[in-house]
């Protein structure tokens, strides 16, 4: 397989993951304070490193067959995961994942808590905070790296995404010093999921004794395929969605309904 | 130590398998016919995993609409 849809599907996720990571450092930093959030970062950026390094070349070891048998299995799953969330956000069922109200919701929880210090740590709150946030998303990018990058044997190619993609993020943030919350999120998540599963089924079916028709070339026809199914369940779920909201909105007491429902917006009223 | 081994399982369980187990249900036993029509009975059934696939987040998505009021 070409270098470049193995760069690219690892960049967007890694993007995706990287704006999530930022939300949460930027709401650590500003809030309380930029020397224990950046020890938190750093520590988890030492966790994620040393997963990469031990488990990113052991793999190698393990048979192509079984490899691909058992990335493939968790990559359809994990992105099939992706997929469903994404579709459930985009016809309503679901709410968008937002990075401004992520941010507003870290930022109260951060004001609340009290400072203590910890060792070398002034303010543990702003450690752990950042700790888990860049683990947690970090882990995420790793397992994305590690599974595209062994099962094509080019881990090489998905760590110069991973790491294409935290800078682009890094940069972007500490330039605007706030959540990037303009990033079309859901709709990466939406076209990451596709990859993911795409991917996962290619390998996983690869990997349990079948051959593609074409090899390589069938991802052509099952990544589309894949997403014209999903866009097509994300279009009649939303379809369904509005006569049921429609519903419970004329059922519901005046007292109920949100005066956006109710209403039209000011401004909207002769349209 | 018993409960920090539960609690790293499920926070694996949570990060692969998410919300509906069944996507990840379907997937597992999908392979593993996959697997046995390839090497006992040497049909090449690459379609049975996409279709499986395109299945269970339909079946997913179907329960997560009904469960929604």
């Amino acid at each position: 397989m070409n270098a470049l849809p193995l760069f690219l599907t690892v960049l967007v996720a890694c993007v995706v993951e990287a704006v999530e990571a930022l939300t949460i450092v930027l709401a650590a930093g500003l809030t309380r304070e930029w020397r224990s959030t950046f020890q938190g970062m750093a520590a988890a950026l030492v966790v994620l490193a040393a997963v990469t390094a031990g488990v990113g070349p052991a793999l190698t070891l393990i048979p192509l067959g079984a490899l691909r048998l058992v990335v493939g299995a968790l990559l359809a799953a994990f992105g099939l995961q992706w997929l469903r969330k994404a579709i459930l956000r985009f016809s309503g069922y679901k709410d968008l994942h937002d990075e401004a109200r992520a941010y507003e919701r870290e930022v109260a929880a951060a004001r609340a808590a009290t400072a203590s210090r910890r060792a070398a740590v002034r303010d543990w709150y702003a450690f752990t905070l950042s700790f888990k946030g860049v683990l947690l998303e970090g882990l995420e990018v790793v397992f994305i790296v590690i599974t595209f990058g062994d099962t094509q044997r080019d881990l090489g190619v998905a760590v110069l995404a991973a790491a294409v993609a935290v800078a682009l993020v890094t940069v972007t943030g500490v330039a605007v010093r706030a959540p990037l919350a303009r990033v079309p999120e859901n709709t990466m998540k939406f076209a990451v999921g596709i990859m993911l599963t795409s991917f996962g089924t290619f390998w996983g079916a690869e990997g349990a004794g079948t051959r593609w028709p074409g090899g390589d070339a069938a991802l052509l026809v099952l990544v589309p395929v894949i997403g014209v199914v999903s866009a097509g369940y994300a279009v009649a779920m939303r379809r369904s969605r509005q006569p049921a909201d429609a519903a419970s909105l004329a059922s519901a007491p005046p007292s109920a309904v949100p005066p956006s429902a109710a209403a039209p917006p000011p401004g909207r009223a002769a349209r | 130590m018993r409960a920090r081994l539960r609690s790293f399982g499920a926070f694996w369980y949570d990060f692969v398998i998410g919300d509906d187990w069944r996507g990840g249900a379907a997937v597992a036993v999908a392979l593993g016919v996959t697997a046995v029509l390839a090497h006992s009975q040497r049909i090449n059934a690459w379609w049975l995993l996409p279709a499986c696939v395109i299945a269970a987040l339909g079946w997913s998505l179907r329960r997560a609409a009904a469960r929604k009021p």
